[in-house]
């Protein structure tokens, strides 16, 4: 186990990939939080009150703004995380470094598993990269601004460090991803795309009848936010969350259940 | 120092081994033993079968029927399987972001060994120079001894090696030819591929042929080559001056005549048939090598009608 473990955790170290991601998620975060920072305060300087923009006209107080620009990262950035966890299984059948990778340890299991472990301290690395773009960037224009920034309040504090928690459990859901479809290219579209336009459609969506709102707080981009306990989207009465526990457990499971599923099916065929 | 291997344990068996993919059986029923100590060449055309057998000892794929043990025990089943046998597939595969020498320290934690050995294995392999830089930038050659050099990392009893010769220059092929032997000579079990004989009939002890995924031949090289005999086809206009040459050259038991005045001499080479003609001051109009080379000799089994029967 450890000397897979330590096999998979070189396949990261000695590529670039992961700390591209942490860089770029870093650089995307900060200027996000900065323009939404900005444009939370203008709206409230000059009606009293921030528009979300979002379907049903809510509005933000000082503090709720605060907290959804700490929290973009969890919102709009989990793709970050997510990518570099599919990357971690997705390049071995891009560069066809899975033959080198099952002569050296044929049990296939095992192969997986190691890979969802190693990933996670790039993932805390990456995430916290992001979630800092947000403090920085969201922070910084706050309190340019003459803001509140929230900093000092523990609930606050709380949010932000349950958001870097919600990103590496993306991570994993992402090596979990990345088991089923192999196929980078395929697998970061889909991801993209899942995340960024069929997820929230959804969330909207299911978030109109009662029979189905509590099915949209068992979606993964939910569940992420429900970990961070604030989001844009809650901060906008669009939707109730689960608890942070239901949240960690629900992300965990999509992973596992990916996982699984990439065993029995990718991971059991002919390979190499 | 020498290693020492327990022979048994170097002794590759392949047994009623069968795999199709939808309407291809790309190997039929195949049966053959590898040996410890000799350097066998695992020929056959293009699309024979030989990388996915390769694949089935492996264990990357799952073969229809049939088993395939190495020392006894599935490559699978084998604890640490790296470190005793060492395998590269066709198209040896990289991550070009990855320098040569953390391609082999990726691999180091599963086999066994140290990053020291990864420096080892690399100046084995000639690599050193090259051990820092992307594997990206590699020429086939250089990618083809980095190959090499990964199924060295836990110094393996046995090697199997897919077309290694593929993409190396003349002196590469050399050199490969004589690490092979000397790895041989340690009591390795040493299995190459490919899918021109003349590429390795300098190289290898035994052969292993087959054609579309059945054995066509399994025997040592000296064996195949006793079927590949030199011939010499004469055709003179002087057709009594031909046969008087034949007769006092004492060729008559090896010589059959194809038309008056044309004469195919067998088990001798053109020059002394040419020597002998001149001595003699018979008009030549052609002199041409009719034997079975070696190559053609392979083309001519692992051709379709050689495979029915
Ligand atoms: N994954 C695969 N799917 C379908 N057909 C395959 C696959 N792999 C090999 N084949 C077919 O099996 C036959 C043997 O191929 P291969 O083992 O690569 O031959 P060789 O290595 O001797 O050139 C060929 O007809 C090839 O097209
Ligand atoms: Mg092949």
């Amino acid at each position: 186990m450890t000397a897979a473990l330590r096999t998979e955790i070189r396949k990261i170290t000695t590529t670039r990939a992961w700390w591209v991601n942490g860089a770029v998620m870093f650089a995307y975060m900060l200027v996000l939080a900065m323009i939404m920072a900005a444009s939370f305060v203008l709206s409230i300087r000059s009606e009293g009150s921030a528009s979300t923009g979002l379907p049903g006209g809510a509005t933000l107080d000082p503090e709720s703004v605060a907290s959804s620009v700490y929290t973009l990262a969890v919102a709009l950035g989990y793709i970050f995380p997510a990518v570099l966890g599919a990357l971690v299984v997705t390049s071995e059948f891009r560069h066809r470094t899975i033959t080198p990778t099952l002569l050296a340890e044929p049990r296939r299991s095992l192969v997986l598993t190691s890979k969802l472990l190693a990933v996670i301290p790039f993932a805390i690395l990456v995430s916290i990269a992001g979630v800092l773009g947000t403090v920085v960037g969201g922070a910084g224009t706050l309190a340019l601004m003459g803001e509140p920034t929230f900093l000092g309040d523990p609930d606050m504090v709380r949010t932000i460090g349950m958001s870097v928690v919600a990103l590496v459990l993306w991570a994993l859901v992402g090596v979990g991803f990345g088991a089923v479809l192999t196929n980078q290219v395929a697998a970061i579209v889909v991801l993209l795309v899942f995340t960024q336009f069929v997820e929230p459609l959804l969330r909207i969506l299911l978030a109109q009848f009662d029979a189905t709102e509590t099915l949209s707080k068992f979606l993964p981009g939910a569940a992420g936010e429900a970990v961070a306990g604030s989001s844009l989207y809650v901060s906008s009465g669009l939707a109730d969350l689960l608890t942070a526990w239901q949240g960690v457990l629900v992300l965990l499971g999509y992973a596992l259940v990916l996982l699984v599923i990439g065993r029995l099916t990718t991971f059991r065929r002919d390979i190499g | 120092m020498t290693p020492t291997f327990d022979p048994a344990a170097g002794v590759v068996s392949v047994v009623g081994l069968t795999k199709r993919f939808g309407a291809v059986t790309a190997v039929d029923d195949l049966s053959f033993s590898v040996a410890p100590g000799r350097v066998t060449g695992f020929l056959g055309p293009n699309g024979a079968g030989k990388t996915t057998t390769l694949r089935m000892i492996l264990g990357l794929a799952t073969p229809d029927a049939g088993t395939v043990t190495i020392g006894g025990i599935r490559y699978a089943d084998r604890p640490r399987p790296a470190h005793h046998v060492g395998a590269a597939l066709e198209t040896a595969s990289f991550h070009p972001g990855r320098s040569a020498r953390d391609h082999l320290r990726v691999y180091a934690p599963e086999v066994g060994v140290s990053d020291s050995r990864c420096d080892e294995v690399l100046a084995l392999v000639g690599l050193t120079e090259a051990a820092h830089r992307r594997v990206g930038g590699f020429s086939l050659g250089m990618r083809q001894r980095l190959a090499l050099a990964t199924t060295l990392l836990g110094d393996p009893q046995v090697l199997l090696l897919d077309e290694p010769a593929n993409g190396l220059d003349p002196e590469g092929i050399v050199w490969l030819r004589q690490f092979l032997r000397y790895l041989a000579d340690q009591g390795r079990t040493v299995l190459v591929s490919s899918h021109v004989l003349s590429e390795v009939q300098q190289t290898v002890d035994d052969v292993v042929i087959i054609a579309k995924g059945r054995l066509v031949r399994a025997s040592s090289l000296a064996d195949l080559e006793a079927h590949a005999r030199p011939a010499v086809r004469l055709v003179s206009p002087d057709v009594d001056g031909l046969a008087r040459l034949i007769a006092a050259s004492g060729w008559s038991e090896v010589t059959r005549f194809e038309a008056p005045g044309v004469a195919v001499i067998e088990d001798h080479h053109p020059a002394q048939i040419g020597a002998a003609a001149f001595a003699q001051g018979l008009e030549v109009h052609e002199l041409s090598s009719a034997g079975t080379s070696l190559e053609s000799l392979f083309l001519e089994l692992t051709s379709s009608a050689e495979v029915a029967r």
